[in-house]
Order: C-alpha cells, then sequence, then structure tokens
C-alpha cells in the first residue's frame, strides 16, 4: 500500500460522496456497484472512518442501490483493513437487514453470514453475535426475520452460555406473533439443527418442529416438511419412529393441499432420510395415498416422483412392493382426469422399465405406454416419446413401433407448433433407434413435410433435423434421400420455400461434403441468384458464404465469384450488402 | 394450473399471413385453432372422496309448529345444515342437495323476521354452521398464473348453499336481537383469521360476502379490532414481500377505507407504520391496478385525517416510482393528484423539489399517456394556485424539461400542452422566465461539462484499481 497515503488528496471523500448521492438512480447505482473502487482510493483507514458512517447512516435510497450496497458490502472485508477490522461491516449491515423490501434483506444476510467467517471467534462473541440478539428482538418483523438466517452460522464458533442464549433466541422467534417470521424460522430450522448438537436436536428442535409443523398457517406448515429431510437425517434411525414420524404421518394427510404437495415434491429427499424401514412400513402406504389425492396438484407432484421412489426403494423387495402397491396407482393415473398429472407420470414412467426388467415390462408397463402413446394429450405422447431410450434398452423399440408411429404422425400435425417443434426435436434419436430402412419407409416423407410448415420456427428446426440425420446415416443416403427433393423447391412458386431450400443447403452443405455441395448445390444456388425476391437473392449471397469453405477453389474462383460480383451491383441495398460482405469474407482475390 | 397456450411466433409467420391472397400464394394455411375458453368451477377438496349418499331426516317448517318449539326446532335445522354436499359431482345427492337449499332459506328468512330465536344455545350451533359450510381450504388455481385482468375468475361449485350461508350470517349479525358479548366467545381470533384466509377465494360473489361479514364483524365486537387489522397487515405484508397473490386485497382495503375514516386523532403509531410501512409498498406489487382505487382512497383518507402524513407518503411513492411500467405510472400520478387535492399548503412546500423533478422526468416520458396525465396537473386549479404561489421554486425545476420537449417531442398533441404550460409560467413569473430561457445553453453546457468531469473522475479511479492491482476477489497484494 505504499505511496496510497499520497494519492489521497487527489480524491477528497466529497467528491466521492456527491458521486454515490447522485440525483440520478442510475448514476447512483453505477457508483454504489463500483464502491470497492472508491473505497480503494480512500484507503482502508478513511474507509472505515469516513466511508462506512457514511453509507451507515444515510440508507435510505432506492431497494435497487441498497441491493448492490449490500452486496458489495459482503466482499470488503480488505478494503477495511482485513479480518482485524471486518466488524466495522456490521453497522451498515445491521441496517440494510432491516429495510422492508426482501431481496435486499436477503442479500445483506448473505453478506453477513459471508463476513462472519472472517471473525476471529472473539470478535464473533463481542460484535456479531450481540447483532443477531438485536436483530432477533427487533420491533419490526424484518429484522426477526433476517435474525433467523444468522443463527447457524455463529452457533459452532461461540462459548457454550452465548449457545444457550441463541438457541432461546431461535425458540422465541419460532413462536413469534408475526406468521413471516414463524416462515422465516422454519425455513432455517434444518440449517440450524444440522449445527446444534445431537441432545438439543432432540430436546430443541423436536419441539420446534412439531410445533411449526401444526402452526395455524399452511404456508409455515410446508416449510417444516423441507426442514423434516434436515432433521430426520441427523437422527440415529431408532428415534425416527418417535421424534419425527408422527409429525411426518400428519403433513402427508394434512389438510391443506400445499402441505401434502410439499410432501410430495420432497418424496425422495424424505424416503433417503427416513431410511428403509419406514419406508416400507409408512412411506409406501403415504406415497399411495398422495399419488390418489383430490387434488391434481399432489397427484401430479407425486406421479413426478414415481421412478426415483421405486428405485430407491430396498432391492430386497423392490419388485414386490412396486407389483402390488405402486403399480396399481399408476395404472389409474394413467387414465387420470387431469392431463398435468398423465403428462409428469409420462415423463418418469418408462424409467420403470430398467427397474422391473423384460418380463415385467411386456407385461405389466407396455400395456401403460401404448395407452399413453394414445393420449388425447399431445403433452403426453410426447413425454413418452422423449424417453424412449429407457425402453429401448429393456426391451428394443421394435416392441413400440406399430403403436409408435401413429403417434409420432399425429404429433407431427398437431395444431400446436410447440408440440410439432418438440416431436422434430426427437427425430434423430428415433431415426437412431428405429433404423434407416422404418425411417425411410416411414418418417421421411414427415420430415420433408416440415420443410413447408407455415410457422418458421418449425422450418428451421426441420433444417436443422435434416443435418442432424445426415450426421447419422450418411453423405450417400443424403444423396439419394433428402437432396433431390431439397433441391425441388428451388423451384417452387413460393419465395419462404425456394429460401427454405437456401437454408437446408447452408445446413447441410458440410455433412454431405464437398463433391454433393460442388456438384449438385452449387449449380441451384448460383441459379437462384437471379431470382425476382430481393430476399432469396441475399439468402444466396449469405449461402455462398457459407458452403465457400467447402467448396474448392477451382469452383469458387471461376462460379463463386462472378455471380457474387454481380450481385453485389445489385439494385437492392440489402443484396448488395451480404454480397460484399461474401466477397470479403471468402478467399476470391 | 398449469398454463397451455403455446404462441405463433408472430414476427415470423406475419410474413406469411398478412392478407388472404398472401396465404394462398404462399400454401400455407391458418392451423392455431384456439380452443373457447370454457366457464370453470371448482370447490374445495375436502368434500370429492365421499362415496355414499348423504340421507337428511325432512324436517317441519318451523312456521307449523307452535312458537315455543321453534327455538329447538331451528338448532336442528342448524344441525342439518352442516352437512356439506359435493358441488362438483352434479348429479349426487340432488334431493338432498335442494332440501338443504331449501332449508337454508327458511333459516334466512327466520332469522330476518322472527322475534325470541336467538337463545343462547343459538350462538354456538350458528357458528358451528357457518363454520363447517364456510371454511375451507382453497384448492389450487387453475391457471398457473392466475391473471385476474385477462382470466375468468373460477366459481364456486357449491355457491347455491354458500351464498345462503353467507346471507344466513349476514341476518344473524345484523339481528336486532343479536348480542356480541355472548356471540364473542364463538366468533374469536380463530374464527377470524379463517375468515380472513377466504377472501383468497378466486369468486367474486363471495369476497363481496365476506367483506359485508368481516365490516360487521369489526364493528360489533370491539375486541377483536385490533386483531382483525394486525393479521390484514399480515396478509398485506405476505402479499408485498412473499407471494404477489391474493384475491382479496381490494376487498380488505375497502374495508380498511371506512376503518380508518373512523380513526380517532391523534392517530396512534401503529397506524402511522400501517400507513407507511404497509400501504405504500402496497403500490409496489405488479397487479396494482386491480385494487389501486380503494388504496389510493385509504391514502387520502389518511391524509385528511393528519395532514403531516403528506411528506413521507409523497416520499413513499417517489421511492417506488415505477421505472418500466407506464401503465403504473399513469396510476401513480392519479393518486398524486388526488393527494394534492386535499394538500395544505404548508405541506406543499416541505415536498415540492423532489415532487416536481420527478413530475418533470414524467412530462418528459417519451410515452404520451404519462406526459399528458402529468401535464393534466396545470389544468388543476388548486395545484395550480399552489405552483404560481412556489413559482421560483418550481420553474427553475421544470423549465429545461418543458423547452426541450417543445422542441423534441414525437407527440404533437404533448407538445401543445407543454406550450401552454410554458405560457403559464410566462405569465406567473416573466422575469424568470426570461431569465431562464436565456441561461438555457449555458446550463446545458455547465451540465455537459460536470459530465465530462464525472467520467474523468472514474476513469482516474479505475486507473488507480488497475495500478493497485485490485484482484477480482478483493485482495490487495501487499
Amino acid at each position: 500500500m505504499a505511496g496510497a497515503d499520497g494519492d489521497d488528496s487527489l480524491y477528497p471523500i466529497a467528491v466521492l460522496i456527491d458521486e454515490l448521492r447522485n440525483e440520478d438512480v442510475q448514476l447512483r447505482l453505477n457508483s454504489i456497484k463500483k464502491l470497492s473502487t472508491i473505497a480503494l482510493a480512500l484507503g482502508v483507514e478513511r474507509t472505515r472512518t469516513e466511508l462506512l458512517p457514511f453509507l451507515t447512516d444515510t440508507i435510505y435510497d432506492e431497494d435497487e442501490v441498497l441491493l448492490a450496497l449490500a452486496e458489495q458490502l459482503g466482499n470488503f472485508t480488505m478494503l477495511v483493513g482485513g479480518p482485524e477490522y471486518v466488524h466495522c461491516l456490521l453497522p451498515p449491515l445491521e441496517s440494510l437487514a432491516t429495510v422492508e423490501e426482501t431481496v435486499v434483506r436477503d442479500k445483506a444476510v448473505e453478506s453477513l453470514r459471508k463476513i462472519s467467517q472472517e471473525h476471529s471467534p472473539v470478535d464473533l462473541e463481542v460484535h456479531f453475535e450481540p447483532l443477531v440478539k438485536r436483530l432477533a428482538s427487533g420491533d419490526w418483523f424484518t429484522s426477526r426475520t433476517s435474525a433467523c438466517g444468522l443463527f447457524s452460522v455463529c452457533y459452532p464458533r461461540v462459548s457454550s452460555t452465548v449457545k444457550a442464549e441463541i438457541r432461546q433466541h431461535f425458540r422465541t422467534l419460532c413462536s413469534d406473533d408475526t406468521p413471516m417470521v414463524r416462515r422465516a424460522a422454519a425455513s432455517k430450522l434444518g440449517e440450524f439443527a444440522k449445527v446444534l448438537e445431537l441432545d438439543y436436536v432432540k430436546s430443541d428442535i423436536i419441539s420446534l418442529f412439531t410445533a411449526l409443523a401444526s402452526d395455524e398457517q399452511d404456508s409455515v406448515r410446508l416449510l417444516a416438511v423441507e426442514a423434516c429431510v434436515s432433521i430426520a437425517t441427523l437422527l440415529p434411525q431408532e428415534d425416527l419412529e418417535t421424534l419425527v414420524m408422527p409429525t411426518l404421518r400428519q403433513a402427508a394427510e394434512d389438510k391443506s393441499w400445499r402441505v401434502r404437495y410439499m410432501v410430495a415434491d420432497k418424496f425422495s429427499e424424505l424416503q433417503k432420510a427416513v431410511g428403509p424401514e419406514i419406508t416400507k412400513n409408512d412411506l409406501v402406504p403415504a406415497f399411495q395415498n398422495l399419488l390418489k389425492d383430490c387434488e391434481a396438484e399432489v397427484r401430479a407432484a407425486a406421479a413426478n416422483k414415481v421412478k426415483e421412489f421405486c428405485e430407491n426403494l430396498p432391492e430386497d423387495n423392490r419388485e414386490q412392493i412396486i407389483m402390488t402397491h405402486i403399480l396399481p396407482c399408476v395404472k389409474e393415473l394413467v387414465s387420470d382426469t387431469n392431463q398435468h398429472v398423465k403428462s409428469a407420470l409420462a415423463s418418469v414412467i418408462m424409467g420403470l422399465s430398467t427397474i422391473l426388467g423384460k418380463d415385467n415390462t411386456i407385461e405389466h408397463l407396455l400395456p401403460l405406454f401404448l395407452a399413453q402413446l394414445k393420449d388425447e394429450c399431445p403433452e403426453v405422447r410426447l413425454n413418452i416419446i422423449s424417453n424412449l431410450d429407457c425402453v429401448n434398452e429393456v426391451i428394443g423399440i421394435r416392441q413400440l413401433s406399430q403403436s409408435l408411429l401413429p403417434a409420432i404422425v399425429e404429433l407431427a400435425e398437431d395444431a400446436k407448433w410447440r408440440v410439432r417443434l418438440a416431436i422434430i426435436e426427437y427425430m434423430p434419436l428415433l431415426a437412431g433407434q428405429l433404423g434407416v430402412e422404418f425411417f425411410d419407409e416411414k418418417l421421411n416423407t414427415l420430415c420433408m413435410a416440415w420443410l413447408i410448415d407455415h410457422v418458421y420456427a418449425i422450418r428451421e428446426a426441420a433444417t436443422c433435423n435434416l443435418m442432424k440425420l445426415v450426421e447419422k446415416f450418411g453423405a450417400e443416403w443424403a444423396q439419394n434421400t433428402i437432396v433431390p427433393k431439397v433441391l425441388g423447391m428451388a423451384n417452387d412458386p413460393n419465395y419462404l420455400h425456394r429460401m427454405t431450400t437456401l437454408f437446408c443447403i447452408n445446413a447441410l452443405s458440410e455433412a454431405c461434403g464437398q463433391e454433393i455441395t460442388t456438384k449438385q448445390m452449387l449449380p441451384v444456388v448460383l441459379k437462384m441468384s437471379n431470382d425476382q425476391v430481393a430476399n432469396v437473392r441475399f439468402n444466396v449471397a449469405k449461402s455462398l458464404q457459407k458452403i465457400g469453405p467447402v467448396l474448392d477453389n477451382n469452383a469458387l474462383q471461376t462460379e463463386v465469384k462472378p455471380v457474387l460480383e454481380k450481385l453485389a451491383s445489385d439494385q437492392d441495398m440489402d443484396v448488395k450488402y451480404f454480397a460484399q460482405e461474401a466477397i470479403s469474407v471468402l478467399p476470391l482475390a | 394450473m398449469m398454463g397451455d397456450r403455446p404462441n405463433p411466433p408472430r414476427a415470423m409467420s406475419s410474413a406469411a399471413t398478412t392478407s388472404p391472397s398472401v396465404d394462398k400464394v404462399d400454401g400455407f394455411s391458418r392451423k392455431s385453432v384456439r380452443k373457447a375458453k370454457q366457464k370453470r368451477s371448482q370447490s374445495s377438496s375436502q368434500f370429492r372422496s365421499q362415496d355414499k349418499p348423504i340421507e337428511l331426516t325432512p324436517l317441519p317448517l318451523l312456521k307449523d309448529v307452535p312458537a315455543q318449539e321453534q327455538p329447538e326446532l331451528f338448532l336442528k335445522k342448524l344441525q342439518q345444515c352442516c352437512t356439506v354436499f359435493d358441488f362438483m359431482d352434479t348429479l349426487s345427492d340432488l334431493k338432498m342437495k335442494e332440501y338443504k337449499r331449501s332449508t337454508l332459506n327458511e333459516l334466512v328468512d327466520y332469522v330476518t323476521v322472527s322475534r325470541g330465536y336467538l337463545t343462547e344455545q343459538a350462538y354456538p350451533e350458528v357458528v358451528k354452521m357457518v363454520s363447517h359450510n364456510i371454511f375451507r381450504t382453497l384448492p389450487p388455481s387453475d391457471s398457473n398464473e392466475f391473471d385476474p385482468e385477462e382470466d375468468e375468475p373460477t366459481l364456486e361449485a357449491s355457491w347455491p348453499h354458500l351464498q345462503l350461508v353467507y346471507e344466513f350470517f349476514i341476518r344473524f349479525l345484523e339481528s336486532q336481537e343479536f348480542q356480541p358479548s355472548i356471540a364473542k366467545k364463538y366468533i374469536d381470533q380463530k374464527f377470524v383469521l379463517q375468515l380472513l384466509e377466504l377472501f383468497d377465494s378466486e369468486d367474486p360473489r363471495e369476497r363481496d360476502y365476506l367483506k359485508t361479514v368481516l365490516h360487521r364483524i369489526y364493528g360489533k365486537f370491539l375486541g377483536l379490532r385490533a386483531f382483525i387489522r394486525k393479521q390484514i397487515n399480515n396478509i398485506f405484508l405476505r402479499f408485498v414481500y412473499e407471494t404477489e397473490h391474493f384475491n382479496g386485497v381490494a376487498e380488505l382495503l375497502e374495508i380498511l377505507g371506512s376503518i380508518i375514516n373512523g380513526f380517532a386523532l391523534p392517530l396512534k403509531a401503529e397506524h402511522k407504520q400501517f400507513l407507511v410501512k404497509v400501504l405504500i409498498p402496497l403500490h409496489t406489487v405488479r397487479s396494482l391496478s386491480l385494487f389501486h382505487a380503494q388504496l389510493a382512497y385509504c391514502i387520502v383518507q389518511f391524509l385528511e385525517k393528519d395532514p403531516t402524513l403528506t411528506e413521507p407518503v409523497i416520499r413513499g411513492l417517489l421511492k417506488f416510482w415505477p421505472k418500466t411500467c407506464s401503465q403504473k405510472e399513469v396510476m401513480y400520478l392519479g393518486e398524486l393528484e388526488e393527494i394534492l387535492d386535499v394538500i395544505e399548503p404548508t405541506q406543499f412546500v416541505k415536498i415540492q423539489e423532489p415532487l416536481f423533478k420527478q413530475i418533470s422526468r414524467c412530462v418528459s416520458s417519451p410515452h404520451f399517456q404519462v406526459a399528458e396525465r402529468a401535464l393534466y396537473y396545470w389544468n388543476n386549479e388548486y395545484i395550480m394556485s399552489l405552483i404560481e404561489e412556489n413559482s421560483s421554486v418550481i420553474l427553475p425545476i421544470m423549465f429545461s424539461s418543458l423547452y426541450r420537449i417543445s422542441k423534441e417531442h414525437w407527440n404533437p398533441a404533448i407538445v401543445a400542452l407543454v406550450y401552454n404550460v410554458l405560457k403559464a409560467f410566462m405569465e406567473m413569473n416573466s422575469t424568470l422566465f426570461d431569465e431562464l430561457t436565456a441561461s438555457y445553453k449555458s446550463d446545458r453546457q455547465r451540465e455537459k461539462k460536470k459530465e465530462k468531469e464525472r467520467e474523468e473522475l472514474w476513469k482516474k479511479l479505475e486507473d488507480l484499481e488497475l495500478k493497485r492491482g485490485l484482484r477480482s476477489d478483493g485482495i490487495i497484494p501487499t
């Protein structure tokens, strides 16, 4: 830092503070984002004695500025002189941790958590912990909410007396008057449990957990479900039954669907946390109930977990549990009244085949797949098709191909372009699994039809699809099956189709190689340079630029160059522009 | 639930679909068929999986039994009406549904016209019947992002019964025989809390009834007032800072409007805090337009009670002034005008500088509706008189924007309005006006110079940063 003091006189704090006070919010924001530069200009001493007090005193600004400030201060330790002085950062962050806007407060808490690690154990008790206590007993709910996130970072590093105080504070906040604070406490319960000694987990945390899980507000209860995962992981197996399970059972049958949804959503984590025995006895029936829940939201969340749940069942009687308990529910879900439930199931159901093996798949799952392939909702069919690879490994895709084809054809012609787009994306995968013969026979026409779809996004995707197919089936296949059709479109009366030819050529030239490009594609492109539509002509210029690297020098000089020169003197501005660009990029000279 | 509306890529397909003739040439058929939206209805989940039919034994009509037997029969009918039916299943229990409906109708009439029916035993039974029927977990919203402005609300399927239950409850609360001192044992904090949760109902008809119910309860149960206000506080804070979703904000604000009206002076700290920490932040919510009228009414009520709150309120609005949403800006400007309509001149002076800096920004907004709304202030006589009194402060703030717009705004209507405003200023204070016109150019130059100095300062600072080698991780090598 030598020489720094001399420079400081150049930057009187007033000038810098003016910048932080600028009337224009955007400028103020820019200045705050470069707060580290300002601090650097001031040096550590004046940052501590002048800049930080200024920041602490004048915190009344737009939330966006405060957010930037809260973030900056988390990285300020070195700028105030290192860990020895890090506590100087606490006052401004403390104020920021009490503002109303959640994002600002959260960021302030994040920064406080960060710099807490830079405090020595002594400083932590002298400076940091009192701050946490002040926040925890603040008048307005915002400071108490912020306090919830700070207990777990100081708890492990303070003396046992202070630890007892912290536990007491946390307990108080768990039964706070405002639901906002109880929600904050509930969401940090798991994290706090992790840093507590096991005895206190059993004595303190469990009672808090039980209380929060039966809170009058469902928004609090559902957060307790999340904490349940962490708590169950911490406790020895023999205590789970008495300490956790009653609450979990109650949550799985809560009268609020939001809580049940949360249970369904966290089911895999819960399953891992409670272990195989409890899973067998308790979670299997609970899961069955969730799959049969009266709210579609809950059923969909549970349906999403079917594969993971089955995968994580204890192996010794996994198959038996699935066959007798889970599969019947799954069968019902296949004909659920809600399409989102069916669609959630369709996105995971194929995964069951690897777990159940070939025979069960053919006997029990295949009928379900086939039913879903015929579902009235396109998302369901699409989800089945997009997961075909799982089945392919177990029973081979041929088993399905008879039903697959009508499903694909129908999706390919769906009225919603997003559905058509999605099925195009699976074409290369399908082509790989079904083989070139099947493809040529059944799917090739579809792929070509997409090229003249009325939605550009589909035409574009179709072009890209052709490229992937050529990469898969090779140049010879391309020459025989698709190139003639693509080039044929160059004479179409519709200029959009003619342009599609050019887009296809752009995509295919590399995969097809020099010979096909030079002999078959280039002449078509060159001929199109006389098109009456300017959009086609400038796309010719773009195409020439694109396929140029694939061509040999002779073709470039004798055929491409004259055409581009002609286009460069076109009467249309855009055509000229792109022709000139192509000339400058290609090695034509 | 999860919405499902693929949008065609408009920009891309427009070329193909500008006119039918082009369509033909292009050979593109318009395929997008959007299904007509159906009216949706739903009801709470708790009723859904009842399998067995419900049987209620028909009771005689109240008017057909002797007066001394009526209270007893009244209780029996209340108990029967605790049974709830599944209205999603339109075919089940038809007869019993009709029976309950007519019983409820009878009860409504009975509490309206009868005398001496309200025995002490009736209170818990009434509250029980109402609780059984109205308190329920609201089902998930059908559309993922329910937009109350665009989407049709989902209507409550059990409304044929529910409406009568609400009707009955309101008549009960309003009945001359009703005694809050007895009822408060049953209509307690827990009851109110559940009632408030129902304000999230998507069905506007239900929210309307709830509004009346809550209003009556607030009026009759003094002991619950503070609690009700606190819980509304919590609902709003959650709405603003956590979920941005709650259907009944407008209704709750409407109730608050009349509550604020009745506040005693001087205002308690609690009420001022509510204004500054809850009502003002409500302006930040995305769906402001749905409850803005009610919100602005509450704010103005507060200011009429206590004019010294004007400064914090206006500063609050300025802090949350919309950055990107012109629609909201127009709403803010409207509210501000309502505030200015009742502002005291002494308060105006305190806030005029920051206020007119914002107005000057609005006036120069490229969005003509924003500019227009701000310029309309000059048509308001009271505001004009305030501006005139303080023209020496306001004119310098407004001048450069007005001057610039009069030359550059794209919208001729705005330019015309600006001319009028400039003319008004000229008449108010011609000396100052001439000075400002004369110094306009040099002021701009001074601004530019300042801007340049700023840039240089930052450049120097950045050089310094490089020189000192502040690494990206914030560690200064020594």
